[in-house]
């Protein structure tokens, strides 16, 4: 657990950093999701970041692909590409595209960005998971403003009608989406409950403790016969306070000033 | 006489028994699509998405990205254009090897009427980068063209026709080749899907007039056959497209961009001139549109008297 901790708050200040180098990017949604990423890079998953292409790994699928900074710097440090790297986000000719690109970086098992899209790509790999009985799992990482879109809960509608006990959704529920608090610009609450009504395995939990993460990765693992959804709750901009829960840091990178400030509070 | 959507159907049934990777997709239209072929033959590879096309095609994609080889069909109108989003951000920009089918293209839709007939599909697929675009012309090239795409390693955009129509086409499909039909020197009749046949009887009618029509099978409007364009525009001078499709952005301006940057000559393009379709019977909707045999001969005929 320790471990893990440690490995969050080098995560945390790897996006600060490559996010103020590139000048522009989504802070407060990449903060938000590195518990979660970093319980299933570091704990869960079964992959071997030297062999990315192997068909029995488990996979991941950013839906909420804005938070490709916290994604990229979690790939990095889990052997996929060198740290190096993570310095040329949103540059031209940049493997590390502003939005996840599955054509270009290894690790990046979907293109995803526009909203909605990653959740039934994983469908469709949980699927395809059945079909060959292949025990890999699928993981999905939703945003909660992206509950908004109508083909997530077309996808929603798939999964539990096939069955797909080996795709696990996370939504993180940080509460806030571009325009304002998600409850404001389009009330999606009660999650739980819609999950419950679609044939999901609903679990809730702090998105920012590992013990309860891992706890409900595994007992996702345990449910057979139909999705599991956690519903991780976190806070946005997590780990620095100026920006915690602050709807103003949804799509912006820190200044150099506001990098200082936050890598210390980070530490 | 057969539609090219019982083509499709009979091609996914050969190539899902010689290939275990196959996977079939559709909407709740498999009985229209004739994707219910394969369902009767390989169900446990079929997957029915209900009447939800965008995530459908998404989940196609995933299935991609584990080695399946997923043929994904629909009405022309819903494949293109409800799911466009979905065809655009996890198709076509990841070039999966996706085969999507849009099934009852053009107003031979009929009776159901214009909320049905797909008439923007080539312009919508067109603009795509790493898209394929193809209207086949009969039940062999659709046949030949559906099992073509196995050993594409890109996405495919096919439309195929409600409307049961002459089988007259000879020989293999290749991607980006056109069919030269007929040879004549005075103009040449460039058409995609079954109005190909209608372009051969139009010829027909204008030779006993004294009018020499070369026809081309445009089958593959992306990517576009330009040698065979040029060579054509340069030995008859004028053209003519006709295809079941809006005027703007199908076939007729695929070949008006090429012509106009490489070899300008008198192009008049035949297709819906910015209207929807609307409920008749195929035979009434193909008259008011222009697109039979005497409406096609008249249109060719009244513009070469102009020049």
């Amino acid at each position: 657990m320790e471990e893990l901790e440690k490995i969050a708050k080098k995560l945390r200040k790897d996006i600060l950093l490559m996010l103020n180098m590139a000048g522009s990017g989504h802070v407060g949604g990449s903060l938000s999701c590195v518990e979660i990423l970093v319980s299933l890079y570091f704990k869960i998953m079964r992959y071997n970041a030297k062999h990315p292409s192997d068909k029995s790994r488990d996979r991941f699928v950013l839906s909420k692909g804005h938070a490709a900074p916290a994604l990229y710097a979690t790939l990095s440090r889990a052997g996929f590409f060198p740290r190096g790297m993570l310095w040329t986000l949103r540059k031209l000719g940049s493997p590390l595209q502003g939005h996840p690109d599955s054509k270009y970086l290894v690790g990046v098992e979907a293109s995803t960005g526009s909203l909605g899209h990653g959740l039934p790509q994983a469908c469709g790999m949980a699927l395809a998971g059945k079909l060959d009985r292949n025990p890999f799992r699928v993981y999905c990482l939703m945003g909660d403003g992206e509950m908004d879109e109508g083909l997530v809960w077309e996808a929603l509608m798939s999964a539990s009608h096939y069955k797909l006990d080996n795709l696990c959704v996370i939504v993180d529920n940080n509460g806030l989406q571009i325009d304002g608090r998600c409850k404001d610009v389009m009330n999606i609450y009660p999650l739980d409950e819609k999950f419950r009504a679609f044939g999901f395995h609903t679990i809730s939990v702090d998105g920012h403790k590992f013990s309860e993460l891992l706890d409900a990765f595994e007992e996702a693992k345990d449910n057979k016969g139909s999705p599991t959804v956690i519903i991780a709750h976190t806070i946005k901009g997590k780990g620095v306070s100026f920006m915690e829960d602050r709807v103003e840091y949804h799509g912006v990178a820190p200044t150099d000033e506001e990098l200082k400030k936050a890598m210390e509070e980070v530490e | 006489m057969k539609a090219t959507r019982d083509a499709y159907g009979d091609a996914l049934v050969e190539l899902g028994g010689k290939y275990k990777d196959v996977v079939a997709l559709d909407a709740d239209l498999a009985g229209s699509t004739r994707s219910i072929k394969f369902k009767k033959v390989l169900p446990d590879r079929f997957f029915d998405m209900g009447v939800a096309e965008a995530s459908m095609v998404d989940i196609s994609a995933g299935l991609a990205l584990c080695d399946k080889r997923p043929y994904v069909s629909s009405f022309a109108v819903f494949i293109t254009g409800r799911a466009f989003e979905s065809v655009r951000q996890s198709i076509a920009y990841q070039k999966l090897p996706v085969v999507l089918c849009g099934s009852h293209g053009g107003v031979n839709v009929g009776e159901d009427g214009g909320s049905h007939q797909g008439i923007l599909d080539i312009a919508l697929m067109r603009t795509l980068p790493n898209m394929k675009v193809v209207i086949p012309a009969d039940y062999n090239e659709t046949y030949n063209a559906v099992l073509t795409t196995i050993d594409n390693n890109g996405p495919v955009y096919i439309r195929t026709s409600r409307m049961k129509s002459p089988i007259f086409t000879e020989g293999d499909f290749y991607f980006g080749k056109g069919k030269i039909l007929k040879t004549g020197k005075d103009v040449t009749l460039v058409s995609c899907g079954f109005l190909v046949w209608y372009a051969l009887e139009a010829a027909k009618i204008l030779e006993k007039e004294g009018i020499d029509v070369s026809v081309i099978d445009m089958a593959t409007v992306k990517p576009l056959d330009e040698d065979l364009v040029y060579d054509f525009a340069k030995s008859t001078k004028r053209m003519v497209t006709i295809e079941e499709h809006t005027i703007f952005g199908g076939l007729g301006s695929t070949v008006a961009e090429f012509l106009s940057e490489n070899y300008p000559i008198k192009l008049k393009r035949i297709g819906m001139y910015d209207v929807f379709g609307e409920s008749g019977s195929c035979d009434d909707l193909l008259c008011n549109f222009g697109f039979n045999a005497i409406g096609i001969s008249y249109t060719v005929r009244e513009w070469l008297k102009k020049l």
